[in-house]
């Protein structure tokens, strides 16, 4: 089973079971330091180890983060943005040349 | 996905990421209640920092001395709006062992897994994957439960 967010991806890749909580991307089993939420969460999510009967099964949790505005801000691209992404898109592809070069890689 | 899609894009990136797509989705109904049940945990973040160019590997931890947080700095998450310092927010350990003292879970297997996101799907697919699927089996668990960052 998953218990994750990105519903997108995870329903495009499809898995056998997905519980779904709508929260920004790093904290899938509730807020941090909020033990009480991330109880609640986790334990919903195993209930659908005994409740899901076909593959692809999603249940959308009920918890809230708590703001909206990072669904519109997460990998926002302004017009500001361009040069420092190019030359991060750039900086990266030169480091993996150069640990290619030096057998930095995986094998398998 | 069309958002990461343009991010990478916006990197220079010529080759767009391809997501993993299938129609065809395993499924089986345990054969136990999870009261009954060993679960084991796997993550997708990692034990050691890694820059964004590191090679990633599968690793494991031990369920019983985990760590205070895990690393992601390489991975795509929300770094705006929030963090890792909470292992419990994407690793809920602490959580799943009182469930184990209640009952409502039968145990955790003895280790939890890292499992490295990697472009290649081959490695994940031929590789990866059943290298944890090895090790779940291996600590006898009986339910496994991804939590991707």
């Amino acid at each position: 089973m998953v218990l994750g967010s990105a519903i997108d991806i995870i329903e495009y890749c499809g898995v056998p079971r997905f519980h779904f909580v709508d929260f920004p991307l790093g904290n899938p089993c509730g807020k941090p330091f909020d033990l009480s939420m991330q109880r609640e969460i986790v334990s919903d999510a195993l209930e659908l180890f005994e409740t899901a009967k076909a593959a692809k099964t999603v249940v959308y949790d009920t918890h809230e983060w708590g703001n909206d505005t990072w669904r519109s801000r997460y990998m926002q691209i302004n017009p500001e943005d361009r040069e420092r992404l190019r030359k991060a898109g750039e900086n990266r592809r030169l480091e993996r040349q150069r640990m290619r070069d030096e057998g930095q890689v995986r094998t398998v | 996905m069309e958002r990461t899609r343009l991010y990478y894009e916006a990197q220079g990136f010529d080759r767009p990421y391809q997501w993993a797509s299938f129609q065809d989705v395993p499924f089986s109904i345990p054969h136990k209640t999870v009261a009954d049940s060993r679960l084991a945990l796997i993550t997708t973040g990692a034990r050691y920092h890694r820059q964004m160019t590191d090679p990633r590997f599968v690793d494991s931890g031990d369920i019983h001395a985990p760590p205070d947080c895990l690393f992601g700095d390489d991975l795509a998450w929300d770094k705006d709006e929030t963090h890792l310092d909470d292992l419990g927010s994407y690793l809920p350990i602490q959580v799943l062992e009182e469930f184990v003292q209640s009952g409502a879970l039968g145990g955790l297997a003895s280790r939890f897994h890292c499992l490295p996101t990697e472009y290649s799907q081959r490695r994940t697919k031929e590789h990866d994957a059943p290298e944890i699927l090895k090790r779940c089996l291996e600590d006898g668990a009986d339910l496994a439960l991804l939590i991707p960052l």
